[in-house]
């Protein structure tokens, strides 16, 4: 199991259990302060379930009143809290903590207002992320982040975690497409950013917010920005007889003006692994496979598909197929979408790592990461965002061998690493957690550090919401060593991730 | 004074008290120095925005216009980083080499204040955050911001961000930076987003007085998929002779009918794609039935740029006000003040550029009040010599600013810089 360091356990705390119990029972509805081992055994991991810590309670406050009088109880008490959403991040963000109270914001599920006239919705952040589209897409709107995990992670850990998805190069991620959040802080207080006009004026608080994975405040309602669907959304599937080439098409395809809606890359591995398990379709000889979406009006998107399709002709594409029809498209992505199962399909676990780089360093790094498959003698496969040059390589091993299990982590550290030398960062969207928390050394020195510790301090000078997370525990970068070992059991199996 | 700061100030400071440091080493010694001292500064680029926001009661000055020059453009990787005062004009056109621009478009304030260009630095225009007319469409100045380094209040050397645009690795700071009027950090080096150029622009426009027309024509774009990236509204109404004079001089187009007031919505792209958007757009928006024109791109272009950059009220001496509010108030905030004052209407119906003349200074309350109440924020861009009355400039409640000194205390504890331009004890 886990020998993951965290913050250190409060006896204070643990020796006042009951009268903990007691008091949050009367803050909120008493059937929703969990405490008994039985109710609180689904909440002792999130989507990295290597890690698993059994909280001191778990509450389920039904309203943003009473989420203020739970956090200003326990700010008062110094009681550690850990707020938690759907519960599918992978970087441990949501990890309970012994001495900590987990607030579950599963009862904010509602939506409170589609205002197609100022396009946006108002929402409770529990509502997921599908859960938006869903409620505005019969008169052709749709919420525009789309991470792999939207059917079940919510609104409220999309803002935590500034999350993105396939389309963010051309439409942005969580924060540019959220115009207001309501967010209580440690000590109760509630307070309100944005609404819905376009930007807001002074400190830009909602974008410190987003992607401050649950460490400032604690969100309970979020006004997001709808689009209208584009009229013309088309796809290719082309495959590539060597990683350069198409590397080199990506680059090409982006230096020439166009900016795909969404621009894959699958390496020879995983264009076998997801084939097998989808029947995909996709070139079994290509040693890379890239699909790029493009949308606008239909002359558009014919030419911009023709632009693309003379690129890849141009750096010796072996296949080039166009979608013809939505079902031609929708199977393009069918592969791509199911690239997590089919390595779960290959081996008893796998590791997602979630490094970014530029574009133009792609076949740099995936042969530095074919070398280093070879060094720890583990087989990866390989997917990417090649529009944003978010790459995804999937180390697969047999966690019930702990030495294969500490290489694995060691690879991917090294991999991650590897992004930070080519130029890019140790993380794109699935966020810091207690899994990348040392390897923030690797780009930010002990002052940039202690630059956001303190902004950390001016909001939550107890140290009390989220403690452990994010930041080297150790404070000093060179103090924090690697000593923390997981099993790499997917929490949620049926969730596609990409 | 330190043995550093002695040993280079005749380098670093002027008889005006003005440091004038050459990179983020020398911008560290000094605000040590001011630090150890408890001396503020103002924090000045090129000086073409500095009248905006509360007046500084400080001694010293810290140009940092030294800081100025590309140090890495990838056009491939769609970044840009420079010198943090680097003039705007200067990164555009070594991005026009390569067919790219700043998608925000940039606003040149230089033509209220004095009617002649000055784009000022690109540090200067994310400290402000102020986006052009393409704003709804592609996002606000720090929607562009990739990563900076800069000093903070005590003269540490931070850095946040990177120079690709998925990244979540630690707390947001380039957002934080943007709009904080150079409370926080005094910025040395900025990476930024660029986006390729469109080949090409039209304009339609729209000749109608009926403003309730105008508001659900703004709702009709919003809700099109045809990408407009502008929408403006230019009433004629009140009848004021210094604004129809700037309009008649500025908007001399061969297909405007400059007289009498203008919806214009602009389409961007490749020339087959507009013309299947107008067509789109011209049964979406029943333009039929409307007198209309359009404009072709040599019309378009300069139309736009006008537009953005605030020709219209030009070498004003008068206040000139910046209010957004959610666009489905907009027939109720034209009902109140529409006749009053002299305002067009940006941002599809976001943004009101109201100007407030010198006279009518009490006046700027009740807007003021107004907008807030319409879910909205405003904010005095500039105001006329006869102002008299102060910390007005920005909208904040007490919540958000109790926050916000909070914030400012974790980056600058002594408010070194620029205290009080923003607000009372940031």
């Amino acid at each position: 199991m886990t020998e993951l360091a965290l913050p250190k356990i409060d006896k204070k705390t643990l020796d006042k259990k009951d009268y903990i119990f007691k008091s949050l029972a009367k803050l909120i509805n008493p059937e929703y302060v969990l405490s008994h081992k039985d109710e609180i055994k689904p909440y002792e991991t999130d989507g990295l379930s290597a890690y698993k810590q059994t909280p001191l309670a778990v509450v389920m406050p039904e309203n943003t009143k009473e989420v203020s009088s739970i956090l200003k109880f326990c700010h008062e008490e110094n009681i550690k809290v850990v707020p938690r959403g759907a519960g599918t991040g992978l970087s441990g963000g949501a990890l309970p903590l012994q001495d900590a109270v987990l607030l579950s914001l599963g009862k904010f599920n509602k939506i409170l207002e589609i205002d197609f006239e100022n396009k946006c919705v108002v929402t409770q952040p529990g509502v997921t992320n599908l859960g938006l589209t869903h409620a505005v897409q019969h008169k052709g709107f749709y919420y525009a982040p789309d991470p792999s995990s939207q059917l079940a992670c919510s609104i409220g850990g999309n803002v935590a975690e500034n999350s993105g998805g396939v389309h963010s190069l051309k439409y942005g991620t969580t924060t540019n497409n959220i115009l207001g959040v309501e967010m209580v802080m440690m000590d109760g207080t509630i307070c309100r950013i944005g609404g819905k006009t376009l930007d807001q004026e002074g400190y830009d608080l909602m974008g410190l917010i987003c992607g401050s994975e649950g460490l400032l405040g604690v969100i309970t309602e979020v006004t997001a920005k709808i689009l209208k669907k584009p009229q013309v959304v088309k796809a290719a599937l082309i495959g590539f007889p060597t990683i350069e080439e198409g590397a080199n098409a990506t680059s090409e395809i982006i230096s020439n003006g166009i900016i795909p809606a969404g621009m894959e890359i699958m390496d020879k591995a995983l264009i076998e692994a997801t084939d097998n398990f989808s029947k995909a379709g996709y070139p079994r000889d290509a040693e890379l496979l890239l699909i790029v979406e493009v949308d606008g009006t239909e002359s558009e998107v014919d030419v911009l598909l023709k632009d693309v399709s003379s690129i890849c002709k141009k750096n010796n594409c072996s296949s080039l197929k166009l979608s013809q029809n939505e079902r031609e498209r929708l199977s393009f992505w069918s592969g791509r979408k199911s690239a997590f199962p089919a390595c779960g399909a290959m081996a008893p676990d796998y590791y997602c790592m979630d490094g970014v780089i530029p574009r133009g360093k792609l076949a740099e790094a995936l042969l530095e990461i074919k070398r280093l498959s070879e060094k720890y003698n583990l087989p990866v496969a390989n997917c990417f965002h090649a529009g944003d040059g978010n790459l995804h390589p999937l180390i697969m091993y047999n966690g019930a061998d702990k030495e294969q299990f500490r290489k694995t982590e060691e690879f991917g550290a090294e991999i991650l690493k590897a992004c930070v030398r080519l130029g890019g960062v140790i993380t794109g969207e699935h966020g810091v957690g207690v899994e990348k928390r040392e390897l923030m050394c690797e780009m930010f020195n002990d002052t940039d550090i202690q630059q956001q510790l303190d902004i950390k301090t001016s909001l939550d000078e107890k140290n009390l919401l989220n403690p452990g997370k994010v930041y080297p525990i150790l404070r000093k970068c060179a103090e924090e060593g690697r000593v923390h070992v997981h099993r790499g059991e997917e929490k949620f199996p049926d969730l596609p991730r990409f | 004074m330190s043995t550093e700061v002695r040993k280079n100030s005749q380098i670093f400071q002027d008889s005006n008290n003005t440091y004038y440091p050459e990179d983020e080493t020398q911008i560290s010694s000094i605000v040590k120095e001011l630090f150890k001292k408890n001396q503020p500064a103002e924090v000045v680029g090129l000086g073409s925005k500095i009248f905006i926001g509360n007046k500084i009661q400080s001694a010293k000055k810290l140009s940092l216009s030294k800081l100025s020059g590309i140090i890495e453009y990838l056009p491939e990787e769609l970044y840009i980083k420079v010198k943090a005062n680097t003039p705007v004009e200067l990164i555009e056109k070594e991005l026009e080499k390569n067919n790219q621009e700043l998608a925000f478009e940039p606003i040149d304030f230089g033509f209220i204040e004095n009617g002649k260009s000055n784009k000022g630095t690109i540090a200067g225009c994310l400290s402000c955050n102020f986006a052009g007319s393409r704003r709804f469409k592609v996002g606000s100045v720090r929607d562009h911001i990739l990563g900076f380094r800069g000093v903070n209040g005590k003269g540490d050397i931070i850095k946040s961000g990177g120079t690709v645009v998925k990244n979540v690795t630690g707390y947001d700071l380039s957002k934080l930076v943007s709009g904080s009027f150079g409370t926080l950090v005094a910025l040395s080096e900025i990476t930024l987003k660029v986006l390729p150029k469109k080949k090409s622009s039209n304009t339609i426009t729209i000749h109608t007085e009926d403003k309730k027309l105008v508001n659900d024509l703004f709702e009709k774009i919003s809700s099109s998929s045809s990408e407009v990236s502008g929408a403006i509204y230019v009433p004629e109404e009140p009848k004021d002779d210094s604004y129809n004079q700037n309009k008649e001089m500025i908007f001399k187009f061969n297909d405007l009918k400059f007289q009498g007031s203008f919806l214009a919505l602009r389409i961007e792209g490749d020339k087959l794609s507009i013309e299947e958007r107008i067509k789109v757009l011209t049964n979406e928006l029943e333009l039929k039935n409307l007198n209309t024109s359009i404009l072709d791109v040599h019309q378009s272009v300069p139309l736009w740029k006008k537009i953005n950059n605030l020709e219209l009220f030009g070498n004003t001496k008068n206040n000139l006000l910046r209010a957004v509010i959610p666009p489905s108030k907009g027939n109720e905030l034209i009902q109140k003040i529409g006749n009053k004052f002299k305002y067009y209407i940006d941002w599809c119906g976001s943004l009101y550029w109201i100007e407030v003349h010198s006279n009518k200074n009490s006046k700027i309350a009740e807007i003021k009040k107004l907008i807030i109440e319409l879910g909205g924020y405003l904010t005095i861009v500039k105001k006329s010599n006869e102002f008299d009355y102060e910390e007005t400039t920005f909208t904040i409640d007490e919540t958000r600013l109790l926050i916000s000194e909070k914030i400012k205390k974790s980056f600058d504890p002594k408010r070194i810089f620029n205290p009080g331009k923003m607000y009372r004890g940031i």
